[in-house]
């Protein structure tokens, strides 16, 4: 064995020894917890009784994909997630260049817009929910003062309503991090390039279509693609603002629902594993669309 | 600012170019004061509702009181302030454990030539994009088995999911950064992996570690979906529980004003945290993200 190889391998054998913490570790809450969802959304197994199932082959899964109050869940989801990550990408891309440009205090100022995401999502639920009330909310009160309704609107309550509040609270809470993903996007862009279109009389509309979009289009597709992702699990926002209403019902929490407040470890794992085969779908489909766009562009 | 057109300067006569100036000035100055006034009047109104208690909370006044009632009972309900420890010990807790593991995983992925880290890379990345939901009945069972049920520290267990990918994706890209110059020095006088990394690797991270830290501390005290279900009995719970349980005896009687105190303690901390470290956490959320 030569010395080149013999330290290869000491080199291995050391990296595995540095790695297994993190391995047993990530077996133990997630792999293992995973691999035991998709288990047990085969068989007919109760919460309180675990060690007693039998298996039930797919039932589960069919049981779950005949259920429209699933499916109710499932659209909720994803309009939820279609209109806010859309908004907030527009709203961070519109602050992102105000802030990045120079003035006093930009440094205060992206500091301060953090806030909204270091708060917990229960807290700024709580807190929007208090002044989106119906009867004593700041914005009710707002709006009947300027005249622009009769009487205050229950932003909360209202069937048909309620989603966009969900969505409403959602962007307050995630633009902050919109923004500093793409103010560093940004902040990459070399100010020569402006120069040289300044220099050609490039007029500003266009070197923003022809020069900042396309140069932080990664930094945005990373953004947007963490958001989706996050947006499509989502569960505080929706649970504390209306629990089990189904008008803003989540594919998370109809499969909390069915594992949780109904004991049904089977079909609770068979919607959690539907919901878990829906975002990864959803994550396939979104890493091709950029890798075709990197190649191509 | 630099970029202010010369191209128009050459039209415009001097005074009209300044005019132009000062009004996109104004605007920008206008925009920003928006931007601010968007993302905290909220907090704002949170903290002047904390301070009013009765009618007085019903008053259309921008300006806060100063009655404490609503604190002065918060402070004095046990099961809020055993909530604010236990939310403390249960993200200090699971922040320490995921630091030092993902330290020790971070330099083997970052430093040493091995093949099968980008797979193990790009698992960690796939385990931070699961739903949480999809773990829930498998983590129930392995929190059973530990006999940990309604315990805080089945949270600290169970918190690692959220936190350990995290801290390990952001070492490791921070760790690739740095110089290898003065390892190389350590490893030829005959210094074990482990003695550079706790000799001189971890004196250059204390920055890296100090953002990374705290972005996991906040990840595990704002967690919501795992601290409802593992925990059962009101003494055990975290504050984002027991601020999503609060609730009036009926729909018109919400003790606003107690919750809102209570979401301001909640975030303070936190707040006071983020504007100390907040150019180190904005550079930690944004590295690898728009690097890769």
């Amino acid at each position: 064995m030569s010395a080149a190889e013999r330290m290869r391998r000491q080199q291995n054998r050391t990296a595995w020894l540095f790695l297994l913490p993190l391995i047993i570790a990530l077996v133990g809450v997630a792999i293992w917890p995973l691999a035991r969802s998709i288990f047990f959304s085969f068989t007919d197994a109760f919460l309180d009784a675990p060690a007693n199932y039998g298996f039930v082959g797919i039932d589960n899964f069919i049981t779950v994909a005949e259920d429209p109050v699933f499916w109710r869940a499932v659209k909720n989801t994803l309009f939820f997630t279609v209109i806010s990550v859309g908004l907030e990408t527009l709203l961070g891309l519109a602050i992102a260049l105000l802030l990045h440009r120079a003035f006093v205090g930009r440094g205060v100022v992206r500091a301060a817009i953090l806030v909204p995401w270091a708060m917990p999502m229960v807290v700024s639920t709580r807190i929007w929910e208090w002044m989106l009330n119906d009867q004593f909310g700041l914005v009710n009160k707002l709006f009947v003062t300027l005249g622009l309704v009769e009487k205050g609107i229950a932003w909360t309550a209202e069937p048909s309503l309620i989603l966009y509040t969900v969505i409403f609270i959602d962007v307050w809470v995630t633009t902050p991090f919109m923004v500093l993903l793409i103010l560093a996007g940004l902040q990459l862009i070399p100010e020569e390039i402006y120069e040289a279109a300044e220099v050609s009389g490039v007029p500003h509309w266009k070197r923003f279509w022809s020069i900042t979009l396309p140069l932080a289009m990664p930094a945005i597709g990373v953004a947007m693609l963490f958001r989706t992702l996050d947006a499509l699990r989502m569960f505080d926002l929706s649970y504390v603002l209306a629990a089990n209403n189904e008008n803003t019902m989540t594919m998370s929490i109809y499969a909390r629902d069915q594992l949780i407040s109904f004991q049904d470890l089977g079909l609770g794992s068979a919607a959690s594993t539907w919901v878990f085969m829906i975002i990864g779908l959803i994550a396939i489909l979104i890493v091709g669309v950029l890798r075709l766009d990197r190649t191509t562009g | 600012m630099a970029m202010t057109t010369t191209a128009s300067a050459k039209r415009y006569s001097n005074s009209t170019y300044r005019t132009i100036r000062r009004a996109r000035t104004f605007g920008l100055y206008v925009g920003v004061a928006a931007v601010l006034v968007y993302m905290l009047f909220p907090y704002y109104w949170a903290i002047v509702s904390s301070t009013r208690s009765g009618q007085a909370l019903y008053q259309f006044s921008l300006a806060p009181s100063l009655d404490f009632s609503n604190y002065w009972q918060l402070f004095h309900n046990p099961v809020f302030m055993g909530a604010l420890i236990n939310s403390g010990l249960v993200a200090f807790a699971s922040t320490m454990i995921s630091l030092v593991i993902g330290i020790l995983a971070a330099y083997a992925l970052g430093r040493l030539h091995f093949s099968p880290g980008r797979i193990i890379l790009i698992a960690v990345l796939m385990i931070s994009i699961f739903p949480q939901v999809v773990v829930l009945s498998g983590m129930f069972e392995v929190i059973g088995w530990l006999g940990l049920y309604n315990r805080p520290s089945a949270l600290i267990v169970s918190y690692l999911i959220l936190t350990l990918p995290f801290t390990t994706w952001i070492l490791t890209s921070f760790i690739r950064d740095l110089p290898t110059e003065l390892e190389e020095a350590a490893l030829i006088d005959g210094c074990s992996r482990l003695r550079v990394l706790t000799h001189v690797l971890l004196p250059l991270m204390g920055p890296a570690i100090a953002s990374t830290g705290l972005l996991s501390f906040i990840l595990a005290w704002n967690e919501f979906l795992f601290a409802l279900t593992f925990i059962l009995t009101d003494e055990n719970r975290t504050v984002p529980v027991a601020i999503g349980l609060l609730t009036g005896s009926s729909r018109y009687e919400y003790p606003f004003g107690q919750i809102m105190a209570a979401s301001v303690t909640v975030t303070l901390p936190l707040l006071v945290l983020v504007l100390i470290f907040q150019r180190k956490i904005v550079a930690g959320l944004t590295s690898g993200a728009v690097k890769g």
